[in-house]
């Protein structure tokens, strides 16, 4: 937050740095949200050279096949990896970036793409090409094929995996920039760093190591609840903390770095951030401290408020991060046994 | 001869102050139960966070046991308590996932009471016996041709490489 001057590569006459921004599994928002940064995106330019960032720029794949290894300073790479063809991307990028930030709840943990990790590319494909959703309109039920032969020869599709992975899980990755998306003030204190030159540890993730509540100005009392209620059941009044209404806020197990913005506007927090500092499993915690909260101490009666309070725990704790959880999925009906 | 029995690897969570001596005295009273359970020793029911009940099921635990002091005689007074909140808040998450309720067990035991862990862990190993194993970690792998789908990317853009100037 400090307004110490970006050490340009203009500037010191040193040469511009090489600057990548690729997605993957992605929704296109971080890329947005580094737009946000506003005038300082003239900061960035100054130091370096937009070498690829296919949502805003030109850029092609087979220059960076021809670049060395190493050549790009800093890549920036949103998205997880459900695709062969981001599997070759992830990999390329990490072959030819010294730093490779997972930037953004896509990259870092799986995010939403990663909830398809309920289902696999069977019951993805069924529901996206059948002629049954509304929106689809597919009576030959074609499917993508992996390969396709045409008279000047074979013509490939990427593979579409049964299981979305996190960046982590497929290349060595050494910062990490949590948030869907990451909020452009804390993308720009992250390019400060880099800038620097003062780099954090490897595999660190760079922002605050507090939770939303410390940034939350409502008030709380440690008062237990017999009852979880959806959004729509309740209308929270303005100073209590929302869970001690009875309102499932993730805000107890998620990382700083938005100044609590859902809570601050009668919303709970759904778990962007991600997980704070030192937590294995964002999921684990996050139910571990709702599940404190449950005034009972009668088995019975805890199923029940849990059941009938909590009906998509998965979508609750893991919204953000199933792909990089500890168990990564839900269990996979058997696989089919044709390509695609 | 028939098929061989599939016999499941339980991890199982024990209170240092109740079901571990449990287990310890039914070790030494001679007690027989069914030897597929490792037991962690943990220092109270309330210590075991579900991420480490998540980590033995990922890393290829059949089923998992949570064993405690019963309510009332916790050595850290509510922990047992929280441990019972948290369990059916993990249970029904597990369940969601896809993993049977009958292999994400919670026990109460006091130090006396080797015959009834014995038994409890007997009757968990006839259940999850019936259920099979679980092979959480095969469930993410993909199969051979995704990495033939690779291959086939390297290999095309390599001879695109050639026809550019
Ligand atoms: S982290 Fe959020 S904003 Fe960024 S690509 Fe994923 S879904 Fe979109
Ligand atoms: S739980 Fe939510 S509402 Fe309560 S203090 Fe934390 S962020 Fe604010
Ligand atoms: S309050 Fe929670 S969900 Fe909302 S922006 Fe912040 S971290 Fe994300
Ligand atoms: S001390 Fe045994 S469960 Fe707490």
């Amino acid at each position: 937050m400090s307004e110490s001057a970006p050490t340009s590569g203009n500037g010191n006459g040193k040469a511009k740095g090489k600057l990548a921004i690729y997605w993957a599994a992605s929704c296109g928002g971080c890329e947005i949200s580094i737009l946000g940064i506003d005038t300082k995106i003239l900061d960035v330019a100054a130091a370096f050279d937009l070498v690829m960032c296919p949502c805003i720029a030109d850029g092609k794949v087979r220059d960076i096949e021809k670049m060395a290894d190493g050549e790009i300073d800093v890549c920036l790479f949103n998205g997880g990896i459900r695709t062969s063809e981001q599997e070759y991307m992830a990999r390329l990028l990490r072959q030819k970036s010294k730093c490779l930030i997972a930037f953004g709840s896509c990259a870092t943990e799986g995010c939403i793409p990663g909830l398809g990790n309920l289902h696999n590319r069977q019951e993805i494909f069924d529901n996206s090409y059948t002629s049954e959703t509304h929106s689809t309109e597919n009576p030959d039920n074609v499917r993508p094929q992996a390969v396709t032969e045409v008279p000047e020869g074979k013509l490939h599709l990427p593979i579409f995996y049964d299981t979305l992975k996190t960046l982590d899980q497929t290349v060595d990755v050494d910062y990490y920039l949590p948030g869907c998306p990451p909020e452009s003030p804390r993308i720009w204190e992250a390019i400060e760093v880099l800038l620097s030159g003062n780099l954090p540890a490897k595999g660190a993730t760079i922002g605050e190591n507090t939770t939303v509540c410390d940034y939350c100005p409502r008030t709380r009392k440690n008062k237990k609840i017999k009852e979880f209620k959806r959004t729509w059941e309740v209308i929270p009044d303005d100073e209590t903390c929302l869970l001690e209404q009875g309102l499932i806020c993730a805000g107890l197990a998620t990382r700083a770095g938005c100044g609590a913005l859902c809570p601050q506007v009668n919303s709970p927090c759904i778990g962007c951030y991600g997980p704070n500092e030192g937590v294995e499993d964002y999921g684990a915690r996050f139910l571990s401290a709702l599940a404190s909260v449950i005034d009972s101490e009668d088995p019975d009666e805890i199923d029940e408020i849990i059941s009938k309070g909590i009906p998509d725990p998965i979508g609750t704790f893991y919204r953000f991060s199933l792909a990089g959880s500890l168990m990564r999925r839900g269990k996979r009906p058997a696989p089919a046994a044709t390509s695609q | 001869m028939s098929e061989q029995v599939f016999e499941p690897k339980i991890v199982g969570f024990l209170c240092n102050w109740c079901s571990y001596r449990a287990a310890d005295l039914a070790g030494s009273a001679r007690i027989t139960h069914a030897p597929n359970v490792r037991i962690v020793r943990v220092m109270c029911s309330g210590r075991v966070d579900p991420s480490f009940v998540m980590k033995a099921f990922s890393l290829g635990a059949d089923a998992v046991l949570i064993a405690g002091c019963h309510p009332g005689e916790c050595h850290y007074i509510e922990q047992n308590y929280k441990a019972m909140r948290r369990f059916h808040m993990l249970r029904q998450t597990l369940k969601a996932m896809g993993v049977e309720e009958q292999r994400i067990q919670l026990v109460w035991a006091s130090a006396a009471e080797g015959q009834q862990l014995a038994e409890a862990i007997d009757k968990m190993v006839d259940e999850v016996r019936q259920l099979g194993p679980l092979g959480w970690s095969g469930n993410w792998e993909e199969n051979g041709e995704r990495i033939q789908a690779l291959e086939d990317i390297v290999k095309e853009h390599e001879q695109a490489m050639e026809v550019t100037a």
